[in-house]
Parts: C-alpha cells; sequence; structure tokens
C-alpha cells in the first residue's frame, strides 16, 4: 500500500503570537516549530497502517527547506522517505494554493491512502485534507476517530456534535485524523538513528497564486480587566448579583 | 452584492441554530441570503429560515458529503452567488472546503467577523487558536466561509418568501452509513450557550463531576475540560477546549480549577463572560476571567449551583 502522511511544522503551542512590523504577517523571530498535532496523529495511522498491511510511508510537508529536524523525527517514528515541497512561502500560503500543490503531488504519487491531521494548529482552517480531496476526485472523511480498511474501501467513524457517523469510503482516500485515533508513539535511539539514511528528497511545488490577501494581522482586543469578587463559598451571592446585574448573562 | 447562498442544517423540523447566525452574518453584512436544505425534513425547515429571502430544497440522498459538496456548488452557479457560508458545525467545516474547491476558491473557516468590501464580503478570523486575529479579503471566483457558534446574531427577519425544489446530484464516494446519537441529547461544547469547564484542580475524576449538577442547574451547559484532564483520561477528547481541541465561544464560561494554560486560554478568551474559580489567585485564568473567586472549588461549586437553581426556579 503507498500510504502518505502530510504533515506541517507549525509554531509550537506555547507560543506567544507576535504582530511584524508590517502589521500583515507574524513575527517568526524566536518562534520554536514542532510537527503540528493532529499531524502527529496522522502519522502514526500511517506507520500502523503499514505494520498491519505493509507497503511503504511517504511523509509529505510542504515548507522551507530548513525545517528538516521535524522531518527526520517523522522518519524516526516509522515514516519510510520524506517529500519536502520547498515553499518559502509557506506560512502565507492559503488553503487553495496549499491543497492544489499536495493534490497534484499526490496525485503523481498514486497515493493509495493519505492522512493528515483534523487541522493544523497554526492557521486552524482544516480545508486542506477535503480540498485535496475534491481536487482529485478522492474519497475524503473527517475528524476520523476510528479506521478499519477493507479491499479498495474502507470504514471510518467520526466525531460530530450529534455523535458519532459511520463512514463507508472508497480509495483512494483522505483521511484526517482526530484526536482520539491513536496515541502517537515516541522515537527512540534505534529509530533516529535509522532516519538519518532515508530518503529525504526536496522538489519544488505546482503552486497556484494566493486568492487570500491578509490586510491586517492584529493581536485579539485586551478583555476588560475583571475583578475578584470574594473568597469562598460566601463569593457566591456577590458573583450570582454580578452575572444577573453587570453582565447580564442570568 | 451578489446573494450568498447559505447552507441550512435542520433537526426536528427546523434550522439549527448556527445555521441561522449564518443567514444572520450574511445578512448584517447586506448580502441577500439563498438558504440550501438537504435531507429528511428539509421542506419543513425551510419557511424557518429566518432571514434568507428565498429557499431551496435539495432532494436526494444526503447521505454522501461530496456528493452534496457537488450539489451545494452547482446551486452557488445556478443561482450565480458572490458568496457561500455555512455554519462551522462538524458539517459545515467538513463540507465547506469540498464545495470551495469545487469553485476553485480559498476558504476562511470559523470566521468571527464578516463585512462588506466593495462588491464582495471580508473576514475576520482567529489564527493559532485566537492568539492573532487576521483580516482578510479573497480574490476568489465565489467568497467562501463558515462562521464561528455562538458568535453572530440570527436575523429577525421572517423565513424566505419563495421556497424551490432542485435535485442533490453528485458522485458519491463517502457516505454516511450509520449515526450513533449521544447518550444523552446534550449540547457539545462548541455550541451550548454556557460551558462549565474544569482542570486538574478538581483532583480526579470521580471529583471532576462535581461540575456536573452545575450544568445540569443551568440546563444549557456543557461540560468542557482541560487538556491534562483529558489526557489523563477523566473526560472524553470531545470535551476539550484549547488550542489542541475545540475553540469556544459561550455567552457564559466558567473555569473551575483550570490554571490557564496559553494554549487553554487560546481556546476560551472569546467567551463573553469567563467566571473562574480557582484556590491560587495568582493563577493565569483570573487574567482573563471578568469574575474570581479564590477557594475550595468542592465548597464553591455546591453552593453556586444551589444558587443558579434558585435563579432558574425564579425565572
Amino acid at each position: 500500500m503507498n500510504i502518505v502522511a502530510c504533515v506541517k511544522r507549525v509554531p509550537t503551542t506555547d507560543a506567544e503570537a507576535k504582530v511584524a512590523a508590517d502589521g500583515k504577517s507574524l513575527d517568526t523571530s524566536g518562534l520554536a516549530y514542532m510537527i503540528s498535532f493532529y499531524d502527529e496523529l496522522a502519522l502514526e495511522e500511517a506507520v500502523r497502517t503499514k505494520e498491519a498491511r505493509g507497503g511503504e510511508v511517504t511523509v509529505l510537508t510542504m515548507g522551507p527547506s530548513d525545517g528538516t529536524k521535524e522531518i527526520r523525527e517523522c522518519l524516526a517514528k516509522g515514516g519510510d522517505r520524506a517529500e519536502v515541497l520547498v515553499d518559502p512561502e509557506w506560512l502565507s500560503r492559503d488553503c487553495r494554493a496549499t491543497a492544489k500543490a499536495l493534490a497534484a503531488k499526490l496525485g503523481a504519487m498514486a497515493a493509495d491512502l493519505v492522512f493528515m491531521g483534523r487541522v493544523a494548529t497554526d492557521r486552524d482552517n482544516a480545508a486542506v485534507g477535503p480540498m485535496a480531496a475534491t481536487y482529485l476526485g478522492w474519497a475524503c472523511v473527517t475528524d476520523v476517530v476510528a479506521l478499519e480498511l477493507g479491499e479498495g474501501k474502507g470504514t471510518a467513524k467520526r466525531e460530530t456534535e450529534a455523535g458519532i457517523e459511520t463512514v463507508e469510503f472508497s480509495l483512494p482516500a483522505i483521511i484526517t485524523c482526530n484526536k482520539g485515533l491513536n496515541e502517537p508513539r515516541y522515537s527512540n535511539l534505534k529509530g533516529i538513528m535509522a532516519a538519518k539514511k532515508k530518503p529525504l528528497e526536496e522538489s519544488a511545488p505546482e503552486l497556484a497564486e494566493n486568492q487570500a490577501s491578509i490586510t491586517a494581522v492584529a493581536p485579539p482586543p485586551p478583555r476588560a480587566e475583571g475583578r475578584i469578587v470574594g473568597e469562598g463559598a460566601a463569593a457566591v451571592p456577590a458573583l450570582i448579583e454580578a452575572l444577573r446585574g453587570e453582565a447580564k448573562v442570568l | 452584492m451578489k446573494p450568498t447562498l447559505v447552507f441550512v442544517e435542520h433537526s426536528n423540523g427546523a434550522p439549527r441554530r448556527a445555521s441561522l447566525e449564518a443567514i444572520g452574518a450574511a445578512r448584517a453584512a447586506g448580502a441577500e441570503v439563498c438558504a440550501v436544505l438537504a435531507g429528511d425534513g428539509a421542506a419543513a425547515a425551510a419557511p424557518g429560515c429566518a432571514g434568507a429571502q428565498r429557499a431551496i430544497v435539495l432532494n436526494g440522498d444526503a447521505s454522501s458529503p461530496d456528493a452534496l459538496a457537488e450539489a451545494l456548488a452547482a446551486q452557488v452557479r445556478a443561482a450565480d452567488c458572490g458568496s457561500f457560508l455555512a455554519a462551522a458545525t462538524s458539517a459545515g467545516r467538513d463540507l465547506a472546503p469540498r464545495v470551495a474547491a469545487h469553485l476553485d476558491s480559498v476558504l476562511f473557516s470559523d470566521c468571527t467577523g464578516l463585512t462588506a468590501a466593495g462588491e464582495g464580503l471580508q473576514a475576520t478570523r482567529p489564527w493559532l487558536a485566537g492568539k492573532i486575529i487576521a483580516e482578510l479579503t479573497s480574490s476568489a471566483p465565489v467568497f467562501c466561509a463558515t462562521t464561528r457558534l455562538n458568535v453572530f446574531a440570527p436575523s429577525t427577519d421572517g423565513g424566505p418568501g419563495e421556497c424551490t425544489e432542485a435535485a442533490l446530484e453528485g458522485t458519491a464516494r463517502t457516505r454516511v452509513v450509520a449515526v450513533e446519537a449521544k447518550a444523552d441529547a446534550k449540547l457539545d461544547v462548541k455550541e451550548a450557550p454556557v460551558v462549565v469547564a474544569g482542570g486538574r484542580g478538581l483532583a480526579d475524576a470521580e471529583q471532576f463531576k462535581v461540575l456536573e449538577p452545575l450544568a445540569e442547574a443551568f440546563g444549557n451547559a456543557a461540560i468542557g475540560a482541560s487538556r491534562a484532564v483529558v489526557d489523563a483520561g477523566w473526560r472524553p477528547h470531545g470535551e476539550q477546549v484549547g488550542q489542541t481541541g475545540k475553540v469556544v465561544a459561550p455567552q457564559l464560561y466558567f473555569a473551575v480549577g483550570i490554571s490557564g494554560a496559553i494554549q487553554h486560554l487560546a481556546g476560551m478568551r472569546t467567551s463573553k463572560v469567563i467566571v473562574a474559580i480557582n484556590k491560587d489567585a495568582e493563577a493565569p485564568i483570573f487574567k482573563v476571567a471578568d469574575y474570581g473567586i479564590v477557594g475550595d472549588a468542592f465548597e464553591i461549586v455546591p453552593a453556586l449551583t444551589e444558587a443558579i437553581k434558585a435563579v432558574k426556579a425564579e425565572a
């Protein structure tokens, strides 16, 4: 099986976000990076699928050419090879352009099964998976918490507000992975050593122009100063009074 | 401005509130709205689409998201709409990217603001789970976006003056074959107007349940949880609020025994009113809270529960 795990390098979730001098982008100075949380689930599911059914796991990313530390880490956790679509403008690439570039690559690779995170924790769009599948004419199931594969098809469970949906899909397919699907493994020394010898290829993506233009970015408006209404259970009447009288939410 | 097509979800013969909010968002930005509904009960729900000038009911099997997305994109073209909106629900966030791709248009997910810009719309949306707010315009043929729940007001206008039918046709590569409803009909943490959230300060899974009577006393509250308690297995991951969980914006958010890690604050800081209960007066959560009580949650929460019951009994 030709399995692909798509991963994105994003600022670490404990990072404070600062606005750059141009007022239109993120100040990246001092930022540390990680593989997006949900993409770790995608990689793990790809590796488990290979372990159960055979095949090869390609780790695919679009990003900077100096992002290989995080990609080697994915190889240490069980990816067999990596493909980096080098895009110096990766932080401002919109979801359509990203989806088109990934779709072109996935189609050329003739992938059978592609795993992505439910959402990247930087832009929070949750769009690239289903968009890429639509451009390819492939199946896509989003927010998946359980997966069973058959011959040329599969069944996934996805989490919705109403409950758990069971979805049947045909292959090739893009699956976006939600928390609950698996527990990602840690890399070990053997994996780290092996990763150094695994192939990592860089190429240029087929890029469409961005349609999205950023006109401004800003920190969220500060919240009005709050106050401590009191200590212990004795403060409850004062809280109720504040919620009714001032905040008018009761 | 060209009209906006809004995908409207419905249940029990009425549009979902989140979808009415999406219609309200388009109307407030000055657009006329064509509501599109699909699935069993769509015709019954169509007249309830407050603020829509017209409605289209798609007849046919709505169990395939890819077929439905193809049909929605066809309606956008047929009605010459300049924009497409859906609520940022599970269904909306699944469908909208597919619709956008059919229209070869970029998508802005989970928007917290929509305003008129020339002949079209522009979006305000959070990045990094709300640590940054971005203003975006689109040169796409169709402006496509989903609207965050509990942010936009539904329109106070009446239902559509005109309702027509069309066929739901498209290629199905995926199909929903079963929906296992939640054991209880509780609201999802993303759509509940009140969220009662707990963290590691509640000691263990059993003692966390001190929050349940408080949520029940509200009648419209959902339980939320910090990442620490979800990772510890006290609560299901569907309840997790934060950068690697759900981003919520309820009217009223209680953070009980949650210290306020930056990832958690990102997920709830746009709540209208935040109440923090924590024994540590220096906890970062108090910096975003409107009201705080310092002390033992196991004393405060039961007293608060009784007080909320009394308020609700008066109402």
